[in-house]
């Protein structure tokens, strides 16, 4: 028997209490696992985003398009290396709820600038010269069961072509991954050209064009000088980083982060609340024991420790379990999920900031009733005076 | 200290508590010795302070004035971590209600006081199960509390106080709880412990027959000891 025998022992002496403490702990960890998860999720652009790629798209926001024209005088700009003009889509398969996330590029300047998506050679030379043709991420092409070689309808809720019909058939001639792990493969993109030419409306026109500099260095300048080449033109443009731009990006939504951290805060209070009410009246009612403790030479500093010990030990019990199940959820989400929301991951960072919080929710809830047991007067706890 | 230096020594000791505004005075200006290898049985009527006194002699109170010497030093100046360490090495307490911890079995009951020092486990087992053969209690060691009678609870208790070898026991109404011939038993354990093992042993007590046990009555009345030679 040591310390850790009585620790055990006094925690768990109204074993359903404990659970019950316990099963708290771990909802709170359980939340604060799956929101983690979330908001990396939604972070992941951010996060993938290359420093030396610019994101061009017209000053009033990236829903109003730029003309096609601004393509070419881009590209003649100092310090630009390869300029890939994309739209936005939208789009469905089959189903609205099915949606896609999809865009009509310019399909040699889009792998130029980005060289993370690894495609076959032959599906690479396929697709550029296929105008049909389409690109496939890893992730979307599992989760619809596409191959190459399929011919998949591409329905539209915001485009309509001239002779009405909202879908665009599309050749599957790759599809690429990522090799790292880092890079999104949840999206589409297929010929700009095939796109534009059969479109009713808004033609000739592209929503961002994301380009790479020949030094990041030279971001600042680049930026300046393309935003100065469109200045007082009627689609003034505004140019930031790849990771500014996704971060707006993300913002359509709301501060995600703010709005996770306050369930996760509202959680956190409540159970906090809870355990340590009910830490401090367990504690109290072994105060004739702590008494006898004291009695038989057990210092008060050892009493304090051994105390703290039990709501540390509660703490890191119910927390490690509810970050297990949190991790459980997340790997079976993150695979389900892996063409809609990529990045949905239990990080390293996100799991060592909840081992910290199990230790501080372990010292917050125990101090007060480890300072009362430190505190408990002999005489007066085995009611002899 | 020398063979001639009393266990307790106890100099002009004086207990008041404040009841409201209200003073009261449980003993004043006391002197006493208590010599190596005692056996004191304290009696009084309720209230007299007997209980208080013990809680002095144990270092778990502190007296108005006056001093609390123990082998020639004195323990009432001292802090609470110095005096939880001399509780450790020197005092074994038995109480009225045995105050055995619930979730532990009797042998992890016993073993507690030895947690307090340095010793091995293998040499912390080997003692508490001495402790337990000594009491006659060790076919009950892997028993919890709530599965002893009283007897046996205060057994566990009493080899809990002796474990770590202490000099003196102090124990408050140690069969008050139980009937009569439970308490001769665990009497004539205190007896054998204090005689063959040279034990002091001081024991708060209402019942005259359970005094007799011991080897002087001390009567503390209205501040005051009156002293009965026994055996």
């Amino acid at each position: 028997m040591n310390d850790l025998t009585l620790v055990r022992k006094n925690l768990f002496r109204k074993k359903l209490r404990a659970v019950l403490l316990m099963v708290s702990i771990l909802i709170a960890f359980l939340i604060f696992g799956v929101l983690g998860a979330v908001q990396n999720a939604f972070s992941f652009g951010v996060n993938t985003a290359a420093q030396e790629r610019l994101v061009t798209v017209n000053r009033v926001n990236f829903t109003v398009p730029l003309p096609y024209a601004y393509w070419g005088r881009i590209q003649q700009v100092d310090g630009v290396r390869d300029v890939a003009p994309a739209s936005w889509f939208g789009g469905y398969y089959q189903q609205p709820q099915n949606f896609i996330q999809a865009f009509a590029v310019d399909p040699a300047s889009y792998l130029a600038v980005y060289p993370e998506m690894v495609v076959p050679a032959d599906q690479r030379a396929a697709f550029i010269e296929g105008r049909t043709c389409a690109l496939a991420g890893r992730a979307l092409a599992t989760q619809y069961g596409w191959s190459v070689g399929d011919r998949i309808p591409l329905m539209s809720n915001i485009w309509r072509q001239t002779d009405g019909s909202e879908a665009w058939d599309l050749d599957i001639c790759g599809v690429f991954d990522d090799l790292e792990g880092t890079y999104p493969t949840n999206y589409l993109i297929f010929h700009y050209d095939y796109f534009n030419e059969s479109l009713a409306y808004g033609r000739d026109s592209f929503h961002w064009m994301t380009l790479t500099t020949v030094d990041p260095a030279r971001n600042d300048e680049v930026s300046q000088a393309i935003d100065e080449l469109f200045a007082n033109s009627r689609a003034e443009t505004a140019t930031s980083t790849e990771a500014a731009f996704n971060a707006a990006f993300m913002e359509q939504f709301g501060n995600i982060g703010l709005i996770l951290g306050l369930v996760v805060s509202a959680a956190f209070a409540t159970i906090l609340m809870i355990v340590g009410t009910t830490m401090v009246m367990a504690v109290n009612e072994r105060t004739k024991e702590i008494a006898v403790m004291k009695t038989l030479g057990f210092p008060a500093p050892r009493i304090f420790r051994m105390v703290l010990g039990e709501s540390l030990l509660l703490s890191l019990l119910g927390g490690l379990i509810g970050l297990g199940l949190a991790w459980l959820a997340v790997s079976g989400a993150g695979a389900a999920m892996a063409g809609v929301m990529p990045g949905i991951a239990l990080t390293t960072p996100t799991m060592l900031t909840a081992l910290g919080l199990m230790l501080v929710f372990g010292l917050v809830t125990g101090l007060l009733p480890a300072m009362n047991a430190m505190r408990v007067r002999i005489a007066l706890a085995l009611g002899k005076i | 200290m020398t063979d001639a230096t009393p266990l307790y020594e106890l100099k002009g000791l004086s207990k008041r508590y404040m009841r409201g505004r209200e003073a009261t005075t449980i003993f004043d200006q006391l002197d006493m010795t208590i010599s190596h290898g005692d056996f004191i049985a304290v009696m009084g009527p309720s209230g007299s302070g007997k209980t208080t006194l013990l809680n002095l002699l144990g270092g778990i109170d502190a007296p108005s004035s006056g001093e609390v010497r123990f082998e020639g030093a004195r323990i009432d100046n001292l802090g609470q971590g110095q005096l939880a360490k001399w509780r450790a090495a020197n005092v074994g307490f038995i109480f009225q209600f045995y105050n055995l911890m619930p979730t532990l079995t009797a042998a992890q009951n016993v073993e507690m006081p030895l947690l307090l020092t340095k010793l091995s486990a293998g040499e912390r087992k080997k003692r508490v199960k001495t402790a337990l053969d000594i009491v006659g209690i060790s076919d009950r060691a892997g028993h919890r509390p709530r599965q002893l009678s009283g007897g046996q609870q205060q057994r566990v208790a009493i080899a809990r106080a002796i474990v770590a070898d202490p000099k003196v026991l102090l124990a408050d109404e140690p069969t008050g709880d139980l009937d009569r011939a439970t308490a001769d038993e665990i009497l004539q354990t205190l007896q054998l412990l204090n005689k063959d093992m040279g034990k002091t042993i001081i024991m708060v007590t209402h019942d005259p027959a359970a005094a007799k046990y011991a080897r002087r009555e001390l009567h503390l009345d209205k501040g005051r000891f009156v002293e009965k030679e026994l055996a």
